[in-house]
C-alpha cells in the first residue's frame, strides 16, 4: 500500500480554513509530494461548517483516503463532530485556550497548544490556526524554513507586519510543539521534484488556454466559477477575451457567434445553466459552429445542493437539445486531466464543427491536486480542421457552406474571407446556406442534410480511442466507473487485492462516443461486473444498457453529495461478491 | 481577409442582392428595411465580405437570408448576444442585427438590454409590426392596449413596452426611429447607425398587412413627424430625447431621438483587443514564457 500522509482542517465558513489548507498543499507539493485536497462545504459564506482534507505521499494521491492522521479542529464544532474519526496514531492539535477536547478512541493524541502564550496577538483569531499549522509541521518531521518560505509568500500583500507577526507565533508554535509533542511515527518523505498545485477549475481553464480558446464567456455558477476565476484573472496576458454575461442563454449564444466568426471559444456553467444553453447547443450543431460547454455537475435536481457534488447530469448531456445532431461528450477522469481532455475536445469538434461538452464535476472542479509541472504542457497539438480564413485567390463565387462531402465535413469560411458570403441558418438549409424550411421546402434534400450531418458521428468514433480495461481479465470482480471515480476505483482496487480480492477495472472518459462493442467485448468473460456511481438511478448502467444491451451483476451508488471513500467501494465489493445484495448505498460518515 | 486583400471596385446593389428572393407577403414593410439597408451599405461602399447580418427567429428575421453578407440566421431572441460575440471576436467587421419586435422586445428583452448597456458597436434593426406574423397573429410586446388578436380575442389589457425610452434608459448610444413608408429617410437613418461607433437601435415600423389592421401604412403616415424637422431638437440632450419618446398618438415622433459619441464602444474599451488586431486572426499559442508564468505560480 502506498504511504500517505492525511490532514484535515475543520471550522466554520469565513474561519480560515482555507488559509491553512493552501499552506499545508504548497509545503507538501514544494517537498516533491504529491496532493490531493477535498472540502467539504456549505452554501455558507460565513458560519457553518466545512472540513477540508488534505492528503499526501510520494506518489500520486488517488483519493481522500479513509483516514485521517492529523486534525485540526478551528472551533468546538470541530471537534465535537470529527474527533471520532481519528484511530490509533493520530494527533489533534487545537487551541487549547478555547477548545475543550472531547473523549478520542485510545492511541489518538490531543496536542493542546496554549495559543495565548505562544502568540503576541492573541485577539487575532486566524492566529491560531498559523499556530496549529506549524505545531503540525513540527509532528510531522518537516523543518521550520518551508513554513516561513510559505508564509511570506501567502501573506506578503498583507503587508511585512503580518508577515513577520504571523512567522514569529509560528516559529514559537513550532518550537513548543517540538518540545511537548511527539513526532508521527513516519516522518513526512521527501522526493527532489517540486509540484504544481491546481484546482480542477483551474485545470479547465489553463486547458482551454492551452487550446487557443480566445473567447470565454460565463454567468457565474457554483462549482464552475473557478474556470472564469482563472480566465478573467489570466486574460490580459493570454490574449483571452473574457466576458461575463446576463444569462447562461447569452453566453452560449455569445461564445457560439465568437466561434462562427473563427475563434475558439468556450463557456462553462453547472446543471441548471447548462439547462438553458441547450436550445444553443443544437444551434451549434444545426449551423456546424464547433463550441465547447463545460458542465460541472452538482447535486441535482434543480439548484440541489450547489456545493454538493454528483454525477447527476449525463441523461441531460446525452439528450441535450432537441433533434438529432452530432455531439461529443468526454468526462475528465482526475484533475491533470482537466487540462489534457480540453485540447482534445476543441481539435475533434473543430474538425467536425459540432458541439463539444466536458462532463465534470465538484469533486474534480473544486478538488486541489498536484501535477508535474511538465503534465501542464501548453505546447499541444492544435488542429483547426477545414476552416477556411482567406480567400487564397479563390475568385469564383459558388462557394458552398454545407457542401455534401463522404465524411459530413464541410470546409467553414468564415466572416470577412472575400468571395465566401453565405447565411448560416438553424433553419434546415440546402449546402449553399438557402433554407428548405419555408418555401422550397423538400423532403429530398432534407434527408440529405440530416444524412450529411449524422455521417460525422462515424468520424467521430473513429477519433477517439475505446476504453480500455486494466488489470487481470480474469479477476475476482470488474469494476466500471466513469469520469471523476478513476481515483477512488483504483485505490478501493489496491484495497481490495490486500484483502485478497482481485479486481480489474473499466474506466470511461469518452460518453459520446461510447465505443459500446469495444465495451462488450472488454467485458466478456468477467466473473462479475459492478457499475460504480455517484447518482441514484444509475444513469451511465442505464445508457450502457441501452446501447449495448449490456447489464451489470450490480451497482454501487451515492446520491448523498459526498464523494466516494475508498472504503465505501470495498465494502459493498465484499458485500456484493458474498451475494448479499446488487445495490449498494454507503452511508457517508462525515457529516457536514 | 479584409485586413491583407484590399478590393476596391466599386460596390453596387447588385453585389448585396441575396441568394434568393424574400418571401414576405406583398406588401409588408419588410421589403422596405431589407432595401434601406442594402441602399445604406452601398452609399457607405462597405464590401460585403466584411458584413455580417445577424437575426433572430420571425418574419422580418429572415431578411439575413435576402441580402449577400456573410450572415447567421440565429434562434428566437438571440441574435443580439450572437452578434456581440461575433463583433468581439472580429471587430473589424460590420455587424448589422435584424429581427422583429417579438424577437427583441419579448423572448430577446434581457439581451437587448445589456447589449445597450455595453455599447456594443453594432447596428440593431428591429422591425417592429405590433404583432407575432410567423405564428399567424398574437399580440406582441409592442401591441398597443386592446387590439384584438388571436391570442387576445376580447381586446389586450397589457400595455406596451417603449423601446425608444427603454433603449434611452438602457444607455443605448444611437437610438432613432423610422418608418418604411418613408424610405429616404430609413436609408439616412441607416446610414447614421452604421456610422456611430457604439451600439445603434432604430425602431422601424414596418407594417404587417396581413395581421396587424391596426397599425397600417396609412395610420402611420397620419401620424409620424420626423425630429429633424424641427430646428429646436437637439439629439445630444438625454432629457428632450426622454421627452419625445414619451409621444404617441396624434402625433408619433420618427428620427433620430439620441446620440452620444464620447462613450468608448465594448471593443474599444476591451483591452484585449488594444493591440494585436481581431481575436479571431490571431494566432491561437500563447507564448512559453507566460505559460511558465502560469505554471510557475502553482509551485
Amino acid at each position: 500500500m502506498k504511504r500517505t500522509f492525511a490532514v484535515a482542517i475543520g471550522g466554520a465558513a469565513g474561519q480560515g480554513v482555507a488559509t491553512p489548507g493552501n499552506i499545508f498543499a504548497r509545503i507538501f507539493a514544494r517537498r516533491g509530494l504529491h496532493v490531493l485536497a477535498y472540502n467539504a462545504y456549505q452554501s455558507i459564506i460565513r458560519g457553518g461548517h466545512t472540513f477540508l482534507t488534505i492528503r499526501t505521499g510520494p506518489d500520486r494521491v488517488n483519493s481522500f483516503g479513509d483516514h485521517i492522521d492529523l486534525m485540526i479542529p478551528l472551533n468546538q464544532d470541530t471537534m465535537d463532530r470529527h474527533l471520532h474519526l481519528l484511530g490509533p496514531g493520530a494527533a489533534v492539535v487545537y487551541n487549547g485556550d478555547s477548545i475543550k477536547p472531547g473523549s478520542a478512541a485510545e492511541g489518538v493524541r490531543l496536542c493542546a497548544l496554549p495559543v495565548s502564550q505562544l502568540t503576541a496577538n492573541s485577539r487575532n483569531k486566524v492566529e491560531q490556526n498559523t499556530l496549529c499549522v506549524a505545531a503540525g509541521l513540527s509532528m510531522m518531521g518537516v523543518g521550520f524554513q518551508p513554513l516561513e518560505e510559505v508564509l511570506v509568500h501567502q501573506f506578503k500583500k498583507k503587508g511585512d507586519a503580518v508577515v513577520s507577526e504571523n512567522v514569529g507565533s509560528a516559529r514559537a508554535a513550532y518550537q513548543y510543539a517540538t518540545e511537548h509533542f511527539a513526532p508521527f511515527e513516519h516522518a513526512l518523505p521527501m522526493t527532489d521534484a517540486p509540484k504544481a498545485v491546481l484546482t480542477g477549475n483551474m485545470a479547465l481553464a489553463m486547458g482551454g488556454a492551452a487550446a487557443g480558446v480566445k473567447f470565454y464567456c460565463a454567468y457565474p455558477m457554483s462549482p464552475s466559477t473557478g474556470v472564469l476565476h482563472w480566465m478573467a484573472a489570466h486574460a490580459r496576458k493570454a490574449g483571452i477575451m473574457v466576458r461575463q454575461v446576463e444569462d447562461e442563454i447569452g453566453v452560449i449564444n455569445m461564445a457560439i457567434g465568437a466561434a462562427q466568426a473563427g475563434c475558439r471559444a468556450m463557456c462553462a456553467t453547472s446543471g441548471g445553466g447548462f439547462a438553458l444553453m441547450t436550445e444553443g447547443l443544437g444551434m451549434s450543431a444545426m449551423i456546424e459552429t464547433p463550441v465547447v460547454v463545460i458542465d460541472v455537475q452538482r447535486a441535482g435536481p434543480s439548484t440541489g445542493v450547489p456545493t454538493k457534488t454528483e454525477q447527476g447530469d449525463l441523461w441531460q448531456m446525452l439528450g441535450a437539445g432537441h433533434g438529432d445532431y452530432p455531439r461529443a461528450i468526454a468526462t475528465p477522469t482526475d484533475i491533470v486531466d482537466c487540462f489534457k481532455l480540453i485540447p482534445e475536445m476543441f481539435n475533434l469538434v473543430d474538425k467536425f464543427q459540432c458541439p463539444g461538452i466536458v462532463l465534470g464535476d465538484l469533486l474534480l472542479s473544486e478538488g486541489t491536486a498536484t501535477a508535474d509541472p511538465g503534465e501542464l504542457d501548453f505546447n499541444v497539438p492544435i488542429d483547426r480542421g477545414e476552416l477556411i480564413t482567406s480567400a487564397n485567390g479563390n475568385g469564383a463565387n459558388g462557394y458552398k457552406r454545407y457542401l455534401f462531402t463522404e465524411s459530413g465535413i464541410s470546409p467553414r469560411a468564415i466572416p470577412g474571407v472575400p468571395h465566401h458570403t453565405h447565411t448560416v441558418a438553424t433553419d434546415e438549409h440546402m449546402e449553399d446556406g438557402v433554407l428548405i424550411s419555408d418555401e422550397f421546402t423538400n423532403p429530398i434534400k432534407r434527408r440529405e442534410m440530416m444524412e450529411k450531418r449524422q455521417r460525422k458521428i462515424a468520424g467521430i468514433e473513429a477519433s477517439v480511442p475505446p476504453p480500455e480495461l486494466v488489470g487481470p481479465r480474469d479477476a475476482d470482480v470488474t469494476l466500471i466507473g466513469w469520469g471523476s471515480t478513476k481515483g477512488v476505483i483504483e485505490e478501493a482496487i489496491e484495497l481490495l487485492a490486500g484483502e485478497g480480492v482481485t479486481a480489474n477495472h473499466l474506466q470511461i472518459r469518452w460518453m459520446v462516443p461510447l465505443h459500446g462493442e469495444a465495451i462488450l467485448e472488454q467485458l466478456r468473460g468477467a466473473r462479475h461486473t459492478i457499475i460504480i456511481e455517484n447518482n441514484y438511478s444509475g444513469q451511465f448502467a442505464r445508457y450502457l444498457r441501452s446501447e449495448t444491451s449490456f447489464v451489470p451483476d450490480g451497482h454501487i451508488r451515492k446520491y448523498d453529495g459526498e464523494p466516494f471513500m475508498p472504503h465505501h467501494i470495498v465494502e459493498s465489493v465484499k458485500e456484493q461478491l458474498a451475494g448479499k445484495t446488487n445495490l449498494s448505498v454507503p452511508m457517508h460518515e462525515i457529516m457536514v | 481577409m479584409a485586413t491583407t486583400e484590399q478590393v476596391l471596385k466599386p460596390v453596387t446593389l447588385k453585389e448585396y442582392k441575396g441568394k434568393v428572393d424574400p418571401d414576405w407577403c406583398p406588401g409588408c414593410g419588410d421589403f422596405g428595411v431589407l432595401a434601406a439597408l442594402q441602399k445604406a451599405l452601398v452609399d457607405l461602399q462597405i464590401q460585403p465580405y466584411n458584413v455580417v447580418t445577424i437575426s433572430g427567429i420571425g418574419c422580418s428575421s429572415n431578411l439575413p437570408g435576402y441580402v449577400e453578407t456573410y450572415g447567421m440566421h440565429t434562434l428566437h431572441g438571440r441574435a443580439l448576444a450572437v452578434a456581440t460575440g461575433v463583433k468581439m471576436a472580429n471587430h473589424d467587421l460590420t455587424v448589422v442585427v435584424t429581427g422583429g419586435d417579438g424577437d427583441g422586445f419579448g423572448i430577446g428583452g434581457n439581451h437587448f438590454i445589456h447589449t445597450m448597456r455595453r455599447n456594443v458597436d453594432l447596428l440593431y434593426l428591429a422591425m417592429d409590426n405590433q404583432i407575432y406574423g410567423l405564428t399567424t397573429g398574437q399580440v406582441s410586446p409592442t401591441s398597443r392596449v386592446g387590439m384584438k388578436t388571436k391570442s387576445t380575442p376580447f381586446g389586450s389589457v397589457e400595455g406596451p413596452i417603449n423601446p425608444i425610452a427603454l433603449a434611452l434608459a438602457a444607455g443605448a448610444t444611437f437610438v432613432a426611429r423610422g418608418f418604411t413608408g418613408d424610405q429616404k429617410h430609413l436609408t439616412d437613418l441607416i446610414k447614421l447607425g452604421l456610422e456611430h461607433k457604439g451600439f445603434s437601435f432604430i425602431d422601424i415600423f414596418s407594417p404587417c398587412v396581413t395581421y396587424n389592421h391596426d397599425n397600417t401604412y396609412p395610420w402611420f403616415k397620419q401620424r409620424v413627424k420626423k425630429l429633424e424637422d424641427d430646428p429646436a431638437y437637439d439629439a445630444s440632450n438625454l432629457q428632450q430625447a426622454f421627452e419625445k419618446a414619451q409621444l404617441w398618438g396624434d402625433e408619433i415622433p420618427t428620427g433620430r431621438f439620441f446620440q452620444r459619441t464620447d462613450l468608448p464602444s465594448l471593443d474599444q474599451a476591451e483591452p484585449v483587443l488594444d493591440t494585436g488586431g481581431p481575436l479571431a486572426l490571431r494566432e491561437l499559442g500563447i507564448p512559453p514564457e507566460i505559460t511558465r508564468e502560469f505554471v510557475t505560480e502553482l509551485m
